[in-house]
């Protein structure tokens, strides 16, 4: 049994009500939830003996700009027992941009939602210390949504006197 | 022996005083090193053994703006870091010259984006302008063989309109 | 010296760095407990990090790093410029060990565009990118030895480093900024002085390696400071997300050279090596024998290495070379096309991972099929690696934070991006 089957066959099991989409591209398997069960899913990824996904390797979203669901957050959870690379996307809408945090599952999610809040505007809910990651605290805009211009907003950050 | 064969006469030579402080000054340009991202590593490069910034006079990196006559500003200035490199320039005691050091410093370089300082003589006044991304330590040493030679044109006259700040007397008792 | 004021520290960093029951301020210092501002500004930062920490007498009781300094816009600029244009801003992201950043985006981009380079273009990869690993190490010995007071190790590192950057300077002209790989294979075939260097430093290095050693493991000054200092156990490395030469410093064997292996490093006979302590001279430790390990690479690969072509024959994939483009039709056609809309890889999204000298540099590209990525994320090693800092000083001195930074081996350049 392949690591699709088996990961679809325990979440099945465990999760009867929830509705989970597997996909494979290039030898990637990706995972689609729902947002409201991310944390139960990814505890439950992380702790189960077979899976063992206890590395959080990065989080991250994507802007979809047109689209209905704005924003996707990305995880990508490796496992260390079976060497396997899991993507876990959940599709967030910008009227409620917000996603319960996973960072009581692995510390590391602290700063990578951290990051993804600064950039995206997006927000986890019930994270510990969510402030912004690169940019100055007064900066007002998210720099890697699509409407952001690279070269940014005049004005927007300010310099020091000659 | 050069200065040694000219004292043993008199123990005494006349020169201007400009010109003593000048060649003082010259030869012991003590750098503050304000290392940012990749031109720090260059600039390191520049002190180890096979280029050996030591050869000028210059080996003494000083961390502390207090004891520096030269800013070598190597790396991206971001508009975060801009107010960080501002305070430490004001920081260094006067006469004090600066290096923008690579590409970035100077224009931007290949970072035309949100957060980068398009060139920092925006908020520095700069000395020498240094091409290169990062630039070679040959070049760096290059610069400061420049910076040399305009610190050997200085003269006292240019320091007299520069305000010094107020020293305050501490009374005693 | 002058005090730290409000206007210096956001209170919401503040708030980050005290508890709620506690009534110390930035101004005033109360009796033994105060803040200090580390950074950004700083010899022992490596870059422009910068640290807020909260002292009782001399111990660390809590630590807030702030980031941003160096912040770039990287992944902003990667949605806006091709796939070919990238590979120099990738150079001055971990700009210690351009190379093996170089290899890293190439192969994540081949992997999205379903190409694959010749063997001889992928074991010249697997050589760049050890030898980068040699580079990267030596800094990190020679500096972190720096940080504990020892200079002498600096400027040999530094030494043996110059060697490689010898060879970098013949290979593709540039000695620290190199650009090396193209997208389905190398710039150009390894030259016959190139091979020849890259033979002398290997005969010569580990001697050289001995000499530096001799200086750091029986001094103990150096063994002292680093002992037991800034200690994580393996559950919690893995929990922070650690990888590289710190999550093998506390004993967890993964090495993505033979967990997901890329390359040819299926085929290379070398050691993941662990040290099962977690403390900062393991990490030290791990560091300095893997550069031994890379050397067997090296050796194994200039055995291994076939003839043939360095660059993919694909003219809609891979730039031709610019011999060609001055005199054939074709090539110039796409060279143009290439260079004016991009490669077009097919939509879909990939995340690609490669195990770099201070951990795992991952790219996750998202295409929508046009000559632009649509979203770049770097999944950078320091970044992670950093954010262990506060456990790792909490409970420490002040003067070992110096020493666990330089252990961890951050570079600010990829940690801010």
């Amino acid at each position: 049994m392949d690591l699709k089957e088996i990961i679809a066959h325990l979440l099945k099991e465990n999760f009867p009500g929830v509705n989970v989409e597997l996909i494979e591209y290039k030898n990637e398997l990706t995972l689609r939830v729902e947002k409201q069960h991310i944390v139960k899913v990814c505890k439950f990824l992380k702790e189960n003996a077979d899976l063992q996904f206890t590395l959080c390797e990065d989080i991250t979203a994507i802007d979809w700009a047109k689209r209905k669901n704005r924003f996707t957050v990305v995880y990508h959870i490796f496992s260390l027992k079976s060497k396997n690379r899991l993507a876990v996307k959940v599709d967030v809408d910008e009227s409620d941009c917000s996603i319960d945090s996973v960072a009581s599952v692995w510390k590391t999610a602290n700063w990578h939602e951290r990051e993804t809040y600064d950039m995206y505007g997006i927000k986890f809910s019930n994270h510990p210390d969510l402030r912004r990651m690169y940019m100055p605290e007064e900066f007002e805009y998210y720099p890697l949504r699509k409407d952001f211009p690279v070269m940014g907003i005049p004005g927007s950050l300010p310099l020091p006197k000659k | 022996m050069g200065l040694e064969a000219k004292l043993t006469d008199d123990g005494f030579f006349t020169t201007k005083l400009d010109a003593i402080i000048e060649w003082s000054r010259k030869y012991s340009v003590w750098p503050m090193p304000m290392g940012i991202s990749c031109c720090a590593i260059e600039m390191m490069a520049a002190g180890d053994p096979k280029y050996d910034i030591a050869r000028f006079g210059s080996e003494v990196m000083r961390f502390t703006p207090r004891q520096c006559d030269l800013m070598i500003v190597a790396g991206t200035v971001t508009y975060k870091m801009s107010h960080v490199v501002r305070k430490i320039y004001d920081q260094m005691p006067d006469p004090k010259w600066v290096i923008a050091m690579g590409a970035c410093t100077s224009s931007g370089g290949m970072y035309r984006s949100y957060n980068v300082v398009q060139g920092i003589d925006q908020f520095l006044p700069v000395d020498i302008y240094l091409a290169g991304c990062p630039p070679r330590p040959d070049n760096l040493l290059n610069a400061l063989i420049q910076i040399q030679d305009k610190i050997g044109k200085t003269r006292a006259k240019d320091f007299q309109d520069i305000k010094l700040p107020e020293l305050t007397v501490l009374q005693s008792n | 010296m002058e005090r730290l004021t409000k206007d210096d520290v956001h209170p919401k960093i503040l708030e980050a760095l005290l508890d709620a029951d506690t009534d110390i301020t930035v101004d005033d210092a109360l009796e033994n407990e105060m803040i200090l501002n580390m950074g950004p500004q700083h010899p022992a930062t490596h870059g422009v990090l910068r640290l807020l920490l909260r002292l009782d007498g001399e111990t660390v009781v809590a630590c807030v790093p702030e980031l941003g300094y160096l912040h770039r816009g990287y992944e902003k600029m990667a949605e806006n410029m091709s796939y070919y244009e990238f590979i120099p801003h990738t150079d001055r992201l971990d700009y210690l060990s351009p190379m093996a950043n170089n290899v890293a985006w190439v192969l994540a981009v081949e992997k999205l565009a379903g190409i694959e380079a010749p063997p001889r273009a992928q074991y010249i990869r697997m050589m760049v990118s050890e030898l980068a690993r040699i580079a990267s190490h030596l800094v990190a010995i020679g500096a972190l030895a720096m940080d504990v007071g020892a200079l002498t190790v600096f400027l040999w590192t530094l030494r043996e480093r110059e060697k490689i950057l010898d060879i970098w300077d013949i290979l593709c002209g540039a000695r620290f900024t190199n650009s090396y790989t193209r997208i389905g294979g190398v710039a150009n075939d390894i030259q016959p002085e190139a091979l020849a260097k890259v033979k002398w430093f290997i005969n010569q290095y580990e001697e050289n390696l001995d000499e530096c050693e001799r200086l750091l493991n029986t001094n103990r000054i150096f063994v002292e400071r680093l002992d037991g200092v800034g200690v994580i156990s393996a559950k919690d490395a893995i929990d922070y997300g650690l990888t590289g030469p710190s999550l093998r410093g506390s004993g967890v064997e993964l090495d993505l050279r033979r967990a997901t292996p890329y390359l040819f490093y299926n085929e290379m006979d070398f050691k993941v090596v662990t040290y099962p302590e977690g403390d900062s001279l393991s990490r030290y430790f791990v560091r300095a024998d893997e550069t031994r390990e890379s050397i067997k690479i090296i050796r194994q690969v200039l055995d291994k290495m076939p003839q043939g072509d360095t660059l993919l024959n694909q003219p809609k994939k891979v730039l031709p070379k610019k011999t060609e483009i001055y005199s054939r039709m074709e090539e110039l056609i796409h060279d143009f096309m290439i260079v004016n809309f991009g490669i077009n890889p097919p939509a879909g999204d990939v995340y690609s991972a490669v195990e770099n000298p201070k951990g795992e540099l991952g790219f996750y590209f998202v295409s929508q099929g046009e000559g632009r990525p649509w979203k770049c994320k770097i999944r950078s090693p320091s970044f992670v690696n950093l954010q262990a800092l506060p456990h790792l000083v909490k409970g420490q001195m002040v003067s070992d934070v110096v020493a666990i930074i330089g252990s961890i081996d951050p570079v600010m350049g990829e940690a801010d991006k």
